[in-house]
């Protein structure tokens, strides 16, 4: 490889653009939250342990889940200021499944297949204005979906 | 991944499929040796390089994930680029053209 004066200019500028990802894309990921073994771990590393029940939130699961693998949960609020929504599956080994980024223009309405090791609820927490409200819904898992 | 958006009006609603196993690092292999933890941990939307959409995802996801988002003041002609990452720091990008 040849060392040109804008090879070199090149490399440096790609080079920077790496470094710079942690920044914006995986340092983002909160490994702490996702890695918590326990409900109430993960609730209070995501900073919601005080959060309040609001019926401004919407949670859509199947009372009954035959087939713990795959649980279609639909999350909505008409709270405003969303900040973040996030969903946990109180019983799973590690309960903090999912967490959505609001932005401007998106909908706060995700859908999002999730996995059930056992019969537990289903918790979304939405952070907005700085506070926590949460709603949740009780699914009885037939068959779970962690064990292999 | 699999993208499949709808334009109605102004609101695309966008349905994404990632191919992927999702291992949590609990399951075992035929050899009784637990299989190492890789799963998708960021799903991300761009719109001429401004970011729409962003989700974080832990091991709890089901194997070959599917996200479902809306997307309010969009309009035909757009392009989302969206791009997933595991936690092995594989990668695949793919884009959606609204219509």
């Amino acid at each position: 490889m040849s060392l040109t004066r804008r090879g070199m200019l090149k490399r440096i500028i790609a080079g920077s653009a790496v470094a710079l990802v942690p920044f914006s894309a995986f340092a983002q990921w909160a490994e702490a939250a996702f890695k918590a073994d326990n409900y109430k771990a993960a609730l209070t590393a995501i900073g919601s342990e005080g959060a309040v029940a609001s019926d401004k939130i919407k949670l859509k699961a199947p009372e009954i889940a035959e087939n713990g693998a795959v649980v279609p949960i639909q999350v909505s609020s008409t709270l405003e200021n969303i900040e973040s929504i996030s969903l946990l599956v109180e019983k799973n080994p590690t309960p903090l499944t999912a967490q959505f980024k609001m932005f401007p223009g998106l909908k706060p309405d995700f859908k999002i297949r999730v996995r059930m090791g056992e019969t537990s609820k289903v918790v979304a927490i939405v952070k907005a204005d700085g506070k926590s409200y949460s709603a949740s819904s009780e699914v009885k898992v037939t068959i779970g979906g962690c064990g292999g | 991944m699999r993208i499949k958006a709808k334009l109605k009006g102004d609101v695309a609603t966008v349905k994404l499929l990632i191919k992927h196993a999702m291992e949590s690092g609990r399951r075992k292999d035929e050899a009784g040796k637990i299989i190492p933890a890789k799963f998708v941990q960021t799903v991300s939307g761009h719109i001429a390089g401004t970011q729409v959409f962003e989700v974080n995802t832990g091991a709890g996801v089901s194997k070959n994930p599917f996200i479902q988002v809306v997307l309010n003041g969009r309009a035909a002609g757009e392009t989302i680029d969206f791009k997933w990452t595991d936690s092995s720091g594989a990668s695949e990008e793919k884009s959606v053209t609204l219509k």
